[in-house]
C-alpha cells in the first residue's frame, strides 16, 4: 500500500536519513522503533508530507507522492498524529475534532465518524465542550487520535502515542491501535517503547542513526538477541 | 435582526446627533479617528490575533489606501471617484499585502515582525521620495468625501466581513494555525495559503481605513505612517484581546476617549496615556475582553437581570 524507497532527507548539512526504504500492506500494523535521533520522526514527517526528502520516492497504491504538499496527502488518506499530540489547546474537543475532518465537505458522513470517535473514546463526548488544552495528558492523545480518525484515513502515521503516558494508560492506547486497525485502518507506529509496540506489529523494522539495520516481523524481532540487549532491556 | 435595529440605531443617533450640531467639529474627528481605528484595529485583530502572525506592518498598507485614493480623489473630485479611491486603494494594499506575505509569511514571531515593519518602512520611503506623492511635504488639498454615513457603512462592513469569516471553515483553518502550525498542516490545512490570505484581507482593510483617512483629514504626508502608527494599532489590539473583535472594537473607541480626555492635561498627557496602559495590561493580561466575544444577546440577557457565566452565548 505504502512504499518508500531510497529516501534521502538532510535538515541543513545533517544527513538525517541515509536511502531508507520500508512497506507497509494494506491492513497492517508496522512499527518503526530505534533510540533518539534514530530518525524515525523524520521517516514519518517524510511519508505524511511535513518534510520534504532530498532523495528517494514515496508511493501510495503505486502512485507517485514524493513531491504532493501535506494537504494533498491528508486528502488522499493519510492520517498523521503528530509527536507530542499537538492538539489545538485554545478550541474545544468539538472544535479539535471538525478540524480533523477539514477537507471533507460530507456532512453527514462527518457526524457519523464523530459518533464512531466519540463511541471510541466516550470520555471525549464528556469533554467536548471543555478547551482541549485542560484534557489530561491520556485524554489529549485520544484526541489527537480521534482528530486524525476524523479525516477518515486508508492509513495512519503515529509518532510516540506512549510519549509521556502512565503504564495503564499506555496500554490502553495501544489496545485502542489495536482496535482502530481491527477496523480496517493500515497503522504505521513510531515507538520508543520497543516492548509493548513489538507486541501488537504484524512487521517491525529497526532503524540507527538515519539507516534501517534490522526488519522483521514482531515476535522475531522480540525474540533476536541484539533487540533484547539494544531495546528491550536484556 | 436585532443586530440590524441596534446597528440602524446606533447610525441614526449619531446622524442626528450630527445634524443638529450636538457633535461638533473636535468631536466627529474623535468619532472619525475611532471608526478608522476601528477597522485597522479588527483587520490586524485577524492577522495576529486570530491567524497569530505577529506583523508590524499595518500603517504601511494603510498608507497605499491613503495615497492610492488620495491620487484618484484629487483627479476624479467626485463621490464616484472617491468610491473607485476606496476601492482601487484597498486593492492596491491587499495587493501589496498578498506579494509580501507570500515570501515573508514563512518567517515566524519576532522574525516575521521585523520583516513586516521593514516593508512597512520601504513602503513610506518610496511614498518620501515619489514625485506623484510630492515627496516629505505630502499632499494638500485632497478633496473631503467621508461623512458619517461613509464611515459608518465601511466599519460595519470591515466588521461583518471579518467577523464571518473568522466563524467560517476559513477561519477556523486560520485559528488552528495559530493554536499549532505544525498540527494544522497535518490536518490538511494549507497553512501558507492561509496565512497569506488572512495578511491580504488584513491589508485590503487597512487600505480602506486609509482611503477614508485621507478622504477626511484632506492632509497627507509619509511621517503619518511610520512605526508608531503601526504600533498604536497594535496596542488597541492587544488592549482589547487578541482573537476578541469586540474586544479591538472596545478598545479603540475607549483609547480615543481616554486620549481625548487627557487633552485637558497637556503637560502630562502622554504619561497619564501611558500609565492607564500599564494599568490596564496590569489588571487584565489577556487584553479587555480575552478571546471571548460580546454579542447583542449578551446584553439583552444583562437587560433582563440574567446573569450567564459563560462568555460566548
Amino acid at each position: 500500500m505504502l512504499e518508500i524507497n531510497n529516501i534521502d532527507v538532510h535538515y541543513g548539512v545533517i544527513h538525517a536519513l541515509k536511502g531508507v526504504s520500508l512497506k507497509v500492506n494494506e491492513g497492517e500494523i508496522v512499527v518503526l522503533i530505534g533510540a533518539n535521533g534514530a530518525g524515525k520522526t523524520t521517516t514519518l514527517r517524510t511519508i505524511s508530507g511535513l518534510k520534504m526528502p532530498t532523495g528517494g520516492t514515496v508511493l501510495l497504491n503505486g502512485a507517485d507522492i514524493t513531491n504532493m504538499s501535506a494537504q494533498q496527502r491528508v486528502k488522499m488518506g493519510l492520517s498523521h498524529v503528530p509527536e507530542g499530540r499537538r492538539i489545538f489547546a485554545g478550541l474545544t474537543v468539538l472544535e479539535n475534532l471538525e478540524l480533523g475532518a477539514y477537507l471533507r465537505r460530507d456532512k453527514h458522513e462527518i457526524s457519523k465518524d464523530l459518533d464512531m470517535v466519540y463511541q471510541r473514546f466516550p470520555i471525549l463526548r464528556e469533554r467536548r465542550r471543555q478547551m482541549a488544552g485542560t484534557l489530561s495528558g491520556g485524554e489529549q492523545q485520544m484526541l489527537a487520535i480521534g482528530r486524525a480518525l476524523m479525516s477518515r484515513p486508508n492509513i495512519l502515521f503515529l509518532d510516540e502515542p506512549s510519549m509521556g503516558l502512565a503504564p495503564l494508560l499506555v496500554q490502553e492506547i495501544f489496545n485502542i491501535i489495536q482496535d482502530i486497525n481491527k477496523a480496517g485502518t493500515t497503522v504505521l507506529l513510531v515507538e520508543q517503547n520497543a516492548n509493548m509496540a513489538l507486541q501488537i506489529a504484524d512487521r517491525a523494522y529497526v532503524m540507527e542513526t538515519g539507516s534501517i539495520v534490522i526488519s522483521g516481523t514482531g515476535s522475531e524481532l522480540m525474540k533476536s538477541d541484539d533487540i533484547k540487549k539494544a531495546y528491550l532491556g536484556g | 435582526m436585532k443586530k440590524l435595529i441596534g446597528l440602524g440605531l446606533t447610525y441614526a443617533i449619531v446622524q442626528i446627533l450630527i445634524m443638529t450640531n450636538a457633535i461638533t467639529g473636535y468631536l466627529q474627528a474623535t468619532l472619525v479617528t475611532i471608526c478608522i481605528n476601528i477597522i485597522l484595529a479588527v483587520s490586524l485583530n485577524l492577522i495576529t490575533g486570530f491567524t497569530g502572525q505577529f506583523s508590524l506592518g499595518h500603517a504601511g498598507f494603510m498608507s497605499i489606501g491613503a495615497y492610492v485614493c488620495a491620487l484618484i480623489t484629487m483627479r476624479v473630485p467626485t463621490v464616484y471617484g472617491f468610491i473607485l479611491g476606496v476601492l482601487l486603494g484597498a486593492l492596491a494594499a491587499a495587493l501589496v499585502g498578498c506579494l509580501v506575505g507570500l515570501p515573508t509569511l514563512r518567517l515566524r514571531g519576532d522574525y516575521l515582525a521585523i520583516a513586516t515593519l521593514g516593508m512597512s518602512e520601504i513602503i513610506r520611503i518610496i511614498f518620501l521620495n515619489m514625485e506623484i506623492t510630492n515627496g516629505a511635504a505630502g499632499l494638500n488639498g485632497i478633496p473631503q468625501f467621508v461623512n458619517w454615513t461613509w464611515l459608518f457603512t465601511f466599519t460595519v462592513g470591515t466588521v461583518l466581513v471579518i467577523s464571518n469569516f473568522i466563524k467560517s471553515a476559513h477561519g477556523r483553518a486560520c485559528i488552528s494555525i495559530r493554536e499549532d502550525e505544525i498540527a494544522a498542516e497535518a490536518m490538511g490545512i494549507n497553512t501558507i495559503k492561509y496565512k497569506v490570505v488572512s495578511f491580504t484581507i488584513g491589508a485590503f482593510c487597512a487600505g480602506i481605513a486609509g482611503a477614508l483617512y485621507a478622504s477626511y483629514f484632506y492632509f497627507l504626508k509619509p511621517d503619518l505612517f511610520g512605526f508608531l502608527k503601526s504600533v498604536d494599532v497594535l496596542v488597541i489590539v492587544v488592549l482589547g484581546g487578541l482573537g476578541s473583535i469586540s474586544g479591538s472594537i472596545l478598545a479603540a473607541i475607549l483609547l480615543a476617549l481616554i486620549s481625548s480626555y487627557l487633552q485637558s492635561f497637556p503637560e502630562i498627557r502622554m504619561i497619564l496615556y501611558s500609565l492607564t496602559l500599564i494599568a490596564i495590561m496590569i489588571f487584565r493580561p489577556q487584553g479587555l475582553m480575552g478571546s471571548k466575544e460580546i454579542s447583542l444577546s449578551v446584553f439583552s440577557k444583562w437587560a433582563s437581570g440574567l446573569k450567564s457565566k459563560r462568555g460566548r452565548v
